[in-house]
């Protein structure tokens, strides 16, 4: 019932915390993000069983192009950060500098995931293909599930972005953008392990 | 309890039961089974007489409205009952261990042990000594008393290379995954040997058998086995052979390595790992080795379905022929 | 609270009630009916294995046949009867038992039972398209991939686990929140009924254990559908891999399963003893140290797979530590019925047959952990026996206690004492009957999962024995459905607290509840907080709030679509090598596959742009329950 009383009144400091519906939200995607780190560590772990079984096809540190993924981390890092700034103009109820960091958020993502269909893109005419050997599937596999997370993010912080210019902040938008932003983090923190799991390790063998 | 070991020790077939070891390593784990059998048994008569006595002595009465006391729990008694759980384990784990270990060792690199490379297809299993560079199918023949040191892989799909009466199982992995294991007989006999991972549509029809002799009989089967084998005198079957069983099927020294090698299979107790090979048929599976060799190539998928072969094309003479000159094809090394 | 009238919402009933209701009671029976018609199945497809195996070299089912029972029955009786059945029993009671008003996320309930029933329909779809899958509820690769099993069953099976996994991932998460955050003034963690704490560990094991089944799931289905070489050799896979991922996920979910049994039991037997459980905290710290050890031990599946002593001497001793927190629990369990009343209801008879039954799976669970032993063990019908003590003669002992004593807080409606013993003892009766003798099977020497066995090998006796048995399990079963079809005309009249022993929350409320469960949220002032009350002398709960207008959440069908449209996608992929073209280059299977997921998505869009403002349950309507039914 509490849902209502805040709607059009004062917003708390922490408007994703104000009502219970918002808490049950945001303690519900901490778990789900405990189970995503389950998913992803399972990944990792079939990556890191299968990456010296490359067949005929190139190997790790032949294919991987550092400064490429470096300039993709560095968009994605500086993406994780920008939504930290959404979420601190959220706290003090500035809607528009809200849309407007979660708007760069979303076009630094956008530029992450172009450098990453053109690199999957450059692979592939390598020679490395997702069928080419166990290296391969979950080379692919693994970033490939992230690089989805990544698109997925994309899509859902757009939608808010256009929920946040119609409804404005409210108690039920804004545990959407905190929860948002936590995934963003995620995904940002996952990528951090791929870059030296998957990269750096693949280029020192 | 001891009684009950000793009935347990009892059951069972000789050549198939794991409560009847006939060798050191089905000893040493028989001898882990026992005392993990006490120590249960020990658990379970205390959890049933105090089940028992509670049941009928706390039943409600009717009528009783009475409340009982409302008891939170006692320290004492919780910490006897994790203390002596922990006491059991410690007496099951430390023999676990050891034996764990034990059961480990490798002998592949050892000159006296027999080397045998264990290849399981679907849904019969290669045997090859490369010491002496020989290859048989659905029949290991060991020598009495050496340890066998086993290298097990698989062609195709998983599955497990279990002989109960001798040793423990071992999985057969594709890809460069061996597995190895060892085991012995210091009995004469054959013994019944089983596929235990799922593995198909015939994976319950996957046996093999193993039969130790003693070492002269070994010698000699070793020798035997690798001579020279004549073709069927009658030249249609001999051609018929040539074509349709030689292509990948060997006996001697002819013919394709692909599948199940023939040589001797006169001689082997059983056709096809489970029609087995008695003059004096009791049960469906049973017959004289030519009956069995008959039913097999008349029909494999009859026997094991599934099977890779599948049905030749022949003649009923053809069939005959055949059938009749793989029975004879013995190896005489028993004395 | 002006606005509890501006946004009117339509109150559904007939079928459209059921497909929108977001009411855990309801979705609560919703799982119930479809666990329990898995369980019909997955039972069936049991009795016709016992038939084919009752004499040696019988042809009563075909060998592939064979290997599509026996698959299909682990898989239907684990991911499609056994969970969803705790999920009902989870569903119905927990949010009661902590004085809730519903579960956290209502919308996601319903979505989890729609995915977890759309999942469980696609995989048994199988059996009228041409086959089941057949390589084993554990699908072990390379049997599993393509070259080896060609038709679609394994498909069916990994499309059809991973939309019912999403269910259950989702409803894990739902729980955890739900027992974290809703639970009533003065419900602390340490005075929770021990169902609601094994639900809750329950909950925490499926949410880190189902996202490895979902990878590996994930990665079959590529190596399946498109080309990769997870699990292939000849590509560079690794079929070991596989194995290891199944476990870490398959041995939690054996602790997913059983855990909720342990507290059904815990619940029933203090009940019924009318006393408290016996070393309540310890019972709680046993369960949260099962759930840890629980993914900790998964290789000692594998120990014959060939990982080297080291590893299987540590997975040894994992697994026996396994057994000190279980044997506190049975032990607290014998000692709640120490000095009690023990009324042999039966519910109680279920939960009583219960301890001595899993002390015996417990014990071959223990001697299944010595490695060396194991690979006598392993495989063999001694294995057989061993889990179906610990999942038939624990879960389902455990569900049926959970049912008889539920019932009439599920339904308002007594289940036939008669005919509910008449269940137990033909169902334990036929239970012991079946897998005791199993275990000495394994011992001569039978391997698991085989088609037929010959003659002469001594197995006859016992196997024909065992089927017996399975028939009486079978008697049980349908006595059950009996007690249910009679009751179910008999007059609605459960009394709020029908054993009138009761001791928590739940039985303080009308059975069956209102819609909003509790008119009042209760103040709770103990361990067993209705007990309590009742020895303070009082006749319910003290209210920790007026009585006011009830916010509810609206129902929605955008789940039962979403479901839909996986099944949709699961289809389209799964064909699409057989479907052709649609145009140059892409395959129409796909086409369909993507219209299914823009189902999901388009549900997803909608759920997110129209806020669900709920209704009101206003005061009236309340105080007219309260006098109708109080």
């Amino acid at each position: 019932m509490s849902a209502h009383s805040h709607a059009e009144g004062h917003l708390p400091h922490e408007p994703e915390k104000a009502t219970l519906e918002g808490r049950n939200k945001v303690l519900g995607f901490w778990l789900f993000l405990g189970g995503e780190t389950v998913l992803f560590g399972t990944l990792f772990s079939a990556f890191l069983a299968l990456r010296h079984q490359v067949l005929d096809g190139p190997p790790a540190h032949e294919l991987f192009s550092l400064p490429l993924v470096a300039i993709a981390t560095a968009l994605l890092l500086t993406s994780s950060l920008t939504s930290v700034f959404a979420v601190h103009a959220m706290h003090t109820h500035r809607v528009k500098a809200l849309i407007n960091w979660l708007i760069i958020t979303v076009v630094l993502g956008l530029g992450f995931l172009g450098l990453e269909i053109y690199e999957f893109y450059h692979y592939v005419h390598e020679g490395h293909g997702f069928t080419t050997s166990a290296f391969s599937s979950s080379f692919y596999t693994l970033v490939g599930f992230h690089g989805a997370h990544v698109a997925f993010g994309i899509l859902w912080i757009s939608l808010l972005i256009v929920q946040l210019m119609k409804k404005g902040l409210t108690v039920v938008t804004a545990p959407k953008a905190y929860v948002a932003s936590m995934y963003w983090h995620f995904i940002d923190v996952v990528w951090v392990f791929i870059f030296t799991v998957v990269y750096l390790m693949g280029k020192v063998v | 309890m001891a009684f009950m070991v000793l009935v347990l020790a009892a059951c069972g077939r000789e050549d198939l039961s794991t409560l009847n070891p006939q060798g050191p390593v089905a000893e040493e784990q028989f001898g882990l089974m026992k005392l993990a059998i006490s120590i249960m048994l020990i658990v379970i008569v205390v959890v049933f007489a105090i089940s028992i006595y509670v049941i009928i002595r706390f039943r409600r009465r009717p009528g009783d409205k009475t409340i009982p006391k409302q008891v939170e729990g006692s320290h004492k008694l919780e910490i006897i009952w994790t203390v002596i759980p922990i006491i059991l384990l410690i007496i099951l784990g430390v023999p676990t261990v050891q034996s764990v270990f034990n059961l480990s060792k490798d002998y592949t690199k050892d000159p006296e042990a027999v080397q045998v490379i264990v290849t399981s297809h679907q849904y019969w299993w290669e045997f090859e000594y490369p010491d002496y560079g020989i290859k048989t199918a659905q029949e290991l023949i060991i020598p009495t008393g050496k340890t066998i040191s086993i290298q097990a892989k698989s062609a195709d799909v998983l599955h497990s290379f279990w002989i109960p009466s001798l040793a423990g199982k071992i999985d057969t992995n594709p890809g460069a995954n061996v597995n190895t294991m060892y085991f012995s007989a210091p009995k004469e006999g054959v013994y019944l040997g089983k596929c235990a991972e799922l593995c198909g549509p015939s994976h319950g029809l996957m046996d093999f058998k193993v039969k130790s002799v003693d070492e002269s009989s070994f010698d000699r089967w070793v020798a035997a086995i690798q001579e020279p084998v004549a073709l069927p005198s009658d030249p249609a079957v001999a051609a018929a052979f040539e074509s349709k069983c030689l292509s990948c099927h060997a006996v001697g020294d002819k013919g394709g390595p692909a599948y199940p090698n023939l040589t001797g299979i006169g001689s082997r107790e059983s056709v096809g790992g489970i029609l087995v090979n008695t003059d004096d048929p009791k049960y469906d599976n049973e017959g004289s080795v030519y009956d069995n060799l008959y039913r097999w190539i008349e029909n494999p998928d009859e026997v094991k379905p599934g099977n890779q072969m599948g049905k030749i094309d022949l003649t009923e003479q053809e069939l005959e022929g055949i059938a009749k000159y793989l029975s004879e094809l013995k190896l005489n090394y028993e004395q | 609270m002006a606005h509890a009238h501006t946004h009117q919402v339509k109150r559904y009933s007939g079928i459209m009630d059921w497909l929108t209701t977001v009411d855990h009671k309801k979705i609560g029976i919703l799982y119930l009916i479809a666990g329990g018609f898995f369980f019909l199945v997955g039972g069936l497809e049991a009795l016709l294995i016992r038939i084919q195996l009752w004499k040696p070299m019988n042809d009563f089912v075909s060998a592939d046949t064979f290997n599509e029972l026996l698959t299909m029955h682990g898989t239907t009786m684990i991911f499609l009867a056994a969970m969803p059945m705790l999920f009902a029993l989870m569903n119905a009671v927990v949010p009661l038992q902590i004085g809730a008003r519903d579960v956290a996320f209502p919308f996601v309930n319903s979505l989890g039972f729609w995915t977890f029933l759309f999942g469980g329909v696609l995989l048994n779809v199988s059996w009228f398209t041409g086959g089941a899958p057949d390589a084993g509820w554990t699908a072990y690769a390379p049997l599993a991939g393509t070259t080896y099993s060609g038709d679609h069953g394994v498909d069916y099976y990994v499309l059809g686990l991973q939309i019912a996994g999403i269910g259950t991932l989702i409803g894990g998460i739902n729980f955890l929140v739900t027992i974290i955050n809703m639970r009533a003034p003065g419900m602390t963690f340490m005075r929770m009924p021990l169902f609601t704490w094994t639900a809750f560990i329950t909950s925490a094991l499926i949410l880190f254990a189902f996202p490895a089944l979902t990878v590996g799931l994930a990665a079959l289905m590529f190596d399946r559908l498109f080309d990769a070489n997870f699990f292939d050799p000849s590509g560079g896979g690794n079929a070991v891999l596989w194995e290891h991922i199944f476990w870490i996920f398959g041995h939690p979910e054996v602790y997913i399963l059983i855990l909720p049994a342990f507290g059904v039991i815990s619940e029933v037997i203090s009940t019924f003893s009318r006393k408290r459980l016996f070393g309540y905290s310890s019972m709680v710290f046993a369960t949260i140290l099962i759930g840890f050890l629980g993914f900790m031990v998964w290789a000692h599946h594998m120990f014959t797979t060939g990982l080297g002593p080291v590893a299987n001497a540590l997975f040894s001793i994992a697994t026996m530590l396994i057994a000190v927190p279980t044997g506190i629990k049975i032990f607290n369990w014998l000692f709640t019925m120490w000095g009690g009343s023990i009324k042999f209801t039966t519910a109680n008879l279920f939960a009583v047959g219960f301890v001595p039954t899993f002390v015996m799976g417990g014990v071959t669970g223990v001697m299944l952990a010595a490695a060396p032993a194991d690979f006598q063990y392993h495989d063999s019908y001694f294995v057989v026996a061993h889990f179906h003590y610990v999942i038939v003669g624990g879960l389902i002992l455990g569900i049926f206690a959970g049912l008889h004593y539920w019932w009439p807080k599920m339904f308002g409606r007594m289940l036939n004492e008669g005919l509910g013993k008449l269940t137990f003892w033909t169902f334990f009766t036929g239970f012991h009957l079946t897998f005791f003798i199993q275990h000495f099977l394994g011992l001569l020497g039978m391997p698991r999962r085989i088609w037929t066995y010959l003659d002469g090998l001594g197995f006859n006796e016992m196997n024909m024995i065992s089927t017996v048995g399975a028939v009486l399990m079978g008697l049980g079963t349908i006595f059950f459905l009996l007690n249910v079809v009679v009751s179910s005309f008999k007059p609605k009249n459960a009394p709020a607290d029908p054993w009138e022993d009761g001791r928590t929350l739940e039985w303080t409320i009308p059975s069956p509840p209102p819609e909003y469960n509790f008119a009042q949220t209760p103040l709770v002032r103990g361990y067993d907080a209705y007990w309590k009350e009742k020895m303070d002398g009082h006749s319910g709960m003290t209210p920790a709030e007026p009585i006011g207008p009830i916010h509810m959440p609206s129902p929605s069908i955008l789940p039962f679509f979403m479901g839909l449209g996986l099944f949709i996608a699961g289809f389209g992929f799964m064909y699409a090598p057989d479907w052709g073209d649609l145009f140059a280059g892409f395959k129409s299977g796909y086409a369909v596959g993507i219209v299914g997921l823009l189902i999901v998505f388009l549900c997803m869009f909608l759920r997110s742009v129209y806020d669900d403002h709920g209704f009101h349950i206003e005061e009236e309507e309340i105080l007219r329950d309260k006098g109708g039914k109080a």
